[in-house]
């Protein structure tokens, strides 16, 4: 299981300030609103995440987490009527003048409710590799494949029927299956919006091993409207409200000791 | 006649339901809201349908059966026993008679008419008289009856849902015996065309051309093969027009699912769907007077010598144009149905939207697509007027499609409409090739709403 407390064992954080110094960030974000038509839901946030951290994304319904999550791959691109400004890097380099395509390769994303394609299990982890050519030859794709489900943990659950349908295994299968796509690509940040509130507890618990296991070999933003999963499977924790970034910092302080009313308030479920 | 009754009919409802309304009103007075089962207005209902469904029914047994009890009493008259006795001279003179007592014609040319028109008014104005009499009795019965058994307590509310429900089944009802019927009377004719011409010459004889002036009694079989007939149909329906079809109307479905700004959307389906609607016979002088001579003078650019102006490809790609809305409508509904997340997935691996409606959209969509296709398919077969118009009358069993060929539709209208009898196997032909074709588009429809339902099972 995963341990409660926050892990700060493997690299250390020396502060908890929105914008630590000393790191070069995975990815940063400046001032970034997002406005959908004239309604703004994202006002000015300014991050920046670091690779080997699984940072939270916490903060009551509405208060503009996933639209900010979904601006990280330019997702909201495909919303006619959302705008994003401000200015988003990934490892220096302005995500609005890289290829959307390439992009999304780098910063995989898993949805809140499992989207498997209907496909087999096998066509459904190579469907990535496909597209971007990453297989020389049919042995590579099935080496990546096996080594995809494996790091998901599915390996062991699905080798005998890999030709069967993607929509056939159960809810929380179905969500490792889609972390499994997403890794498949060899992504370097990994987004996950709400991955688990369509699944029982026992998924749950599944998948925030899975997340735990992962993240020394990517950066994982998680969005969550759990405090309970915030605390136990983030380094990180960012506290939206009402579409501004409230508070950011490592996750002991933020759940422990809170700068902010703000935090403090939703923390000790004042609202939310 | 027929309108005074329904009038009356009307007349009695409207009067059932104002007393029974009243006397709900009056129960509500009288023992209060709360001990109403249902609402004044159902009382009203339930004695209004009790009155009128009957009447209803007495009303179409009596306009089919007035008219015998008329000539019957009118041949019971002693006027009637110098009517000769042949029956075409008989049958004139009654309907003269008949013109005569209901005031259509003011003269009669014989003096038989004239001398029949007296008794012909009479029974006319007995059995109408009758015909009120009864309504009433039955009206009033039903009314009186129902209104009876009103109390404060009583469901009418239920019973009214109950009829409510019985009507909308005998709407529906009648859509499907007619069905039952169309097909009862096909396989009739079709069975005593059979009797002439077995059916393996029939369905695999591939010659086909019918004399409608021969002898009756000794049907040439040889002359019966429906084989190109089929070969034409397929080949205009199935294969050319869906050649245009089928990658026009997904295309356009993609590009209005996929790419279309939403404004552009609202413009351009309506105005594709408008192609649906456009007569059949507009395409027809389309296919004959622009799209064949257009094709016939291609194909001598070309240098084929002997191309003809009526031509398989003309009235197929016509065809295929028609036929691009149902494709393209299914299509899209269809790729529409797929949910959001699966592009969202698809696109967030850092797919284009084209490889994502290649490799996810249209293999989901799939299902739906050949449901489309294959009820475009069955609309295609069944075409008649561009085929009539373009397509020509010779019976040619070949893969070229600038020949003329001829198909199934077209040869129905042909031997229908042609001078032969009813007893003739060549007009007989029709209804065994209508038979035949009413088979395929049924299997046709059949496959395509089973494929359709088990796509929709997929997304729950």
């Amino acid at each position: 299981m995963v341990s409660n407390q926050p892990t700060e064992t493997m690299v250390p954080v020396k502060e908890a300030s929105a914008l630590p110094s000393d790191l070069t960030p995975k990815m940063s974000a400046r001032d970034v609103s997002v406005f959908y038509g004239e309604k703004r839901a994202i006002d000015s946030v300014s991050i920046d995440i670091e690779t080997r951290y699984v940072t939270a994304f916490i903060g009551p319904s509405g208060c503009g987490k996933s639209t900010f999550l979904r601006a990280l791959n330019r997702m909201n691109d495909t919303i006619p009527s959302a705008r994003v400004t401000g200015e988003i890097r990934l490892d220096g380099v302005d995500i609005g003048t890289m290829d959307v395509v390439q992009l999304r390769a780098r910063v995989g994303m898993v949805f809140q409710k499992p989207n498997p394609f209907p496909k087999s299990i096998y066509e459904n982890i190579a469907y990535g590799p496909r597209i971007h050519g990453l297989a020389e030859n049919k042995a590579d794709l099935d080496e990546i494949v096996q080594r995809s489900l494996e790091r998901a943990g599915l390996w062991n659950e699905v080798k005998d029927r890999l030709i069967d349908s993607g929509t056939a295994l159960s809810g929380g299968q179905q969500q490792r299956l889609c972390i499994a796509r997403a890794i498949a690509v060899d992504p370097e940040v990994i987004l996950m919006d709400e991955p688990c509130s369509a699944l029982d507890p026992i998924a749950t618990a599944k998948i925030e091993e899975l997340i735990d296991e992962l993240r020394g070999r990517y950066a994982i933003i998680i969005v969550t409207h759990s405090m309970q999963q915030a605390a136990r499977v983030s380094q990180r924790t960012a506290f939206f409200h009402l579409g501004e970034m409230v508070e950011y910092g490592s996750t002991s302080d933020i759940f422990t000791n809170p700068v902010k009313e703000r935090t403090k308030d939703y923390i000790t479920g004042r609202y939310g | 006649m027929t309108v005074t009754l329904i009038l009356l009919a009307m007349g009695l409802g409207l009067a059932g339901w104002l007393a029974a309304r009243a006397r709900a009103v009056a129960f509500r007075s009288a023992h209060g809201v709360r001990a109403m089962k249902s609402l004044p207005q159902y009382h009203a209902w339930y004695v209004a349908l009790w009155i009128i469904i009957p009447l209803a029914i007495f009303i179409v047994i009596w306009s089919n059966l007035a008219p015998q009890l008329v000539l019957q009493s009118v041949l019971s008259s002693p006027a009637a026993a110098d009517l000769p006795q042949f029956d075409f001279q008989r049958r004139t003179i009654l309907n003269e008679a008949a013109a005569l007592a209901t005031g259509r014609s003011a003269t009669a040319y014989n003096a038989e008419a004239r001398a029949l028109a007296e008794p012909f008014r009479e029974a006319i104005s007995q059995t109408r008289m009758t015909g009120i009499a009864i309504a009433l009795i039955i009206g009033l019965a039903g009314g009186a009856w129902s209104f009876l058994r009103l109390r404060p307590d009583f469901s009418a509310r239920t019973r009214v849902e109950r009829t409510v429900m019985v009507i909308l089944l005998c709407a529906s009802l009648v859509a499907i015996l007619t069905t039952l019927g169309i097909l009862v009377s096909l396989t009739f004719e079709t069975i005593r065309f059979f009797g002439m011409v077995s059916p393996v010459d029939f369905l695999f004889g591939t010659h086909w051309g019918p004399d409608p002036m021969s002898d009756p009694a000794h049907a040439d079989p040889t002359r019966y093969g429906a084989i190109p007939l089929f070969w034409g149909t397929i080949f205009i329906g199935a294969i050319i027009a869906m050649i245009v079809a089928i990658p026009l109307g997904l295309m356009s479905a993609i590009y209005l699912t996929q790419y279309a700004a939403p404004r552009w959307r609202t413009w351009l389906k309506p105005m594709l769907e408008i192609l649906a609607g456009v007569p059949t016979v507009v395409y027809g002088y389309f296919a004959a007077l622009t799209v064949a001579p257009a094709i016939r003078d291609w194909a001598t650019a070309i240098g084929i010598s002997n191309a003809s102006s009526e031509s398989a490809l003309a009235a197929g790609v016509v065809m295929g144009v028609m036929i691009i809305p149902f494709v393209s409508s299914m299509a899209d509904d269809s790729i529409a149905a797929v949910p959001q997340a699966m592009r969202d997935g698809s696109l967030a691996m850092g797919a284009t939207t084209a490889e994502t409606i290649k490799r996810v959209l249209v293999p989901a969509a799939l299902p739906g697509i050949v449901a489309g296709v294959m009820l475009a398919i069955s609309r295609a077969i069944g075409e008649t007027m561009i085929v009539v118009m373009a397509a020509g009358a010779a019976a040619n069993l070949s893969a070229n499609p600038l020949e003329a060929m001829t198909t199934v539709t077209f040869q129905i209208v042909a031997m229908l409409t042609g001078e032969g009898s009813f007893d003739h196997p060549a007009t007989l032909s029709a209804f065994a090739l209508g038979f035949v074709l009413f088979l395929v588009t049924l299997a046709l429809n059949f496959i395509a709403l089973r494929v359709v339902k088990r796509f929709r099972e997929a997304y729950d």
